[in-house]
């Protein structure tokens, strides 16, 4: 539960702070806007700790058991962020039924395709702490990961800002940015306000999760306890 | 020999930690690995549990080479670990479940097995708790019991029964020795407790600061130094000064997660 009170102290204090402000400007309706990216940060966030945790995992918990197991290491890592993935799902859906009562409203019948996107959020960004936890073998490197490069890749997703009339550099930054495709997939899918469009979107995450999934599968391969 | 251990050295950056080291150890037999703090032990038994990658030299482990043919070689052993590797969300019951899964013991027997052993480290009775609730005895004996569950030919213990009270020292040994003595297993330990080394190993190899410096049966190692017990002879082999041993990464880890957690 720890976990969910970072994503609802952005939803509560963005969403009602800023929602006059956003509806005065003639943007619409705050919450509308800010709760897919709300939703897609608690997948972000959890899919990328339980990845990382394989640091800790590895020198005292039982990642260690599995790594002299007579198992490839290709399924351990495959279990294990599609157990991470699960998790972060978990999260997300309830953070998406906490948004409901907030006033949160959206198109029941795309719910699958926020769904799918979702889940493609949580398991790109799980094989990817996961990638992440098997190079790096100190807890405080994490801090700087955190720091220099979830952080940042949250504030310039257009997750808690609308893309359409930010700056140019901002929108440029934004098509290298893998978890802007996962912001609008989410928030396109329920809202229908799509900044880039679905294919694309569907498209550029699945290619991208292929990749980090084969290169933490190398990576993994060669984990050290 | 089951183990075969030829000019194996393990480089950290400019820290040696194994230093061209070459031993090996009987099929069905037990064999004490003993040093002070920081001598090569743990760093020695990951390479053989495939855990870390060697700098150089040869290893074979039952027939196999684990640098070359892990998944082989992590079929022949079992492995108790120094620093806990229970999974503490699970109950008893269900590490070991998940432990038999991952070895391919058949669901027939797996239960019946589980069963057994937990009777035997006398926490069947806790089989159903979640081993966060354990105290660190208890943790142990656990660990021990799934190390044993799929009856390896090797088992390697790294410091089995650090913490544990001397009665149940005594029968994780006599379970050890009669499954060393019934099913032929290798058994390959490290311990700081030499009455347990002396009464238990049929050989013994000292290691210090990364070396081999003597290896025989227990009686060899007194005669050769004229001691009357294995501790002297162990001082009297690698000295009398405490280690001056920086902290180790898992002390360092240990310290940043706590650091984490507040």
């Amino acid at each position: 539960m720890g976990s969910l009170c970072h994503p609802l102290l952005f939803l509560v204090a963005l969403g009602f702070g800023m929602g006059d402000i956003y509806e005065r400007a003639g943007e619409g309706d705050y919450i509308i806007f800010l709760s897919p990216g709300i939703i897609a940060m608690t997948t972000v966030f959890s899919s990328i700790f339980t990845g990382v945790d394989v640091i800790w995992d590895r020198k005292f918990g039982f990642l260690k058991e599995t790594l002299v197991a007579p198992v490839s290491r290709l399924k351990i890592m495959l279990g294990r962020t599609l157990g991470g993935a699960t998790t972060a799902m978990i999260q997300a859906l309830i953070v998406l039924g906490i948004t409901i009562p907030l006033g949160f409203e959206f198109n029941w019948l795309m719910l699958p395709f926020g769904l799918l996107f979702m889940l493609l959020i949580a398991i790109l960004f799980t094989a990817l702490g996961t990638t992440i936890g098997s190079v790096i073998k100190d807890l405080q490197a994490f801090h700087l990961i955190m720091n220099f490069v979830v952080m940042p890749m949250f504030f310039l997703s257009g997750a808690l800002f609308p893309v359409n009339g930010s700056s140019d550099i901002f929108r440029y930054i934004l098509h290298f940015n893998p978890l802007a495709y996962g912001v609008d997939g989410v928030r396109g899918s329920l809202t229908g306000d799509f900044y880039f469009n679905m294919p694309l979107n569907l498209t550029v995450l699945v290619i991208l999760t292929s990749i980090i999934l084969f290169i933490g599968s190398c990576i993994f391969s060669r984990i050290e306890a | 020999m089951i183990i075969r251990i030829t000019n194996l050295s393990k480089k950290f950056n400019d820290f040696t930690a194994v230093d061209d080291i070459s031993f090996s150890v009987e099929k069905g037999s037990i064999f004490a690995f003993l040093g002070p703090n920081g001598a090569g032990k743990t760093t020695t038994i990951k390479i053989l549990t495939t855990l870390l990658r060697p700098s150089s030299g040869k290893i074979s482990l039952d027939g196999c080479d684990p640098v070359k043919n892990a998944k082989r070689a992590r079929r022949s052993f079992g492995i108790v670990f120094q620093d806990p590797s229970l999974d503490d969300e699970l109950t008893a019951f269900e590490n070991m479940e998940l432990h038999g899964v991952l070895y391919g013991i058949p669901k027939k027997i797996l239960g019946e097995n589980i069963r057994e052993l937990l009777e035997f480290v006398e926490l069947w009775g806790r089989h159903k708790e979640q081993v966060k609730n354990f105290s660190g005895g208890m943790k142990r004996r656990l660990e021990i019991a799934r190390g044993l569950l799929h009856h390896p030919r090797i088992l390697f213990l790294d410091e089995p029964t650090l913490g544990l009270d001397p009665q149940t020292r005594y029968h994780i040994w006599s379970y050890i020795k009669n499954m060393n003595q019934k099913e032929q297993t290798t058994v390959f330990f490290t311990t700081h407790n030499l009455d347990e080394a002396e009464r238990m190993a049929e050989k013994i190899a000292i290691i210090d600061e990364g070396k081999i410096i003597t290896q025989g049966s227990p009686q060899q190692l007194k005669e050769a130094t004229k001691m009357g017990s294995l501790e002297e002879a162990f001082i009297k082999l690698t000295g009398h000064h405490i280690r001056e041993q920086s902290p180790s990464h898992s002390d360092k880890m240990r310290r940043q997660h706590q650091l984490l957690k507040h």
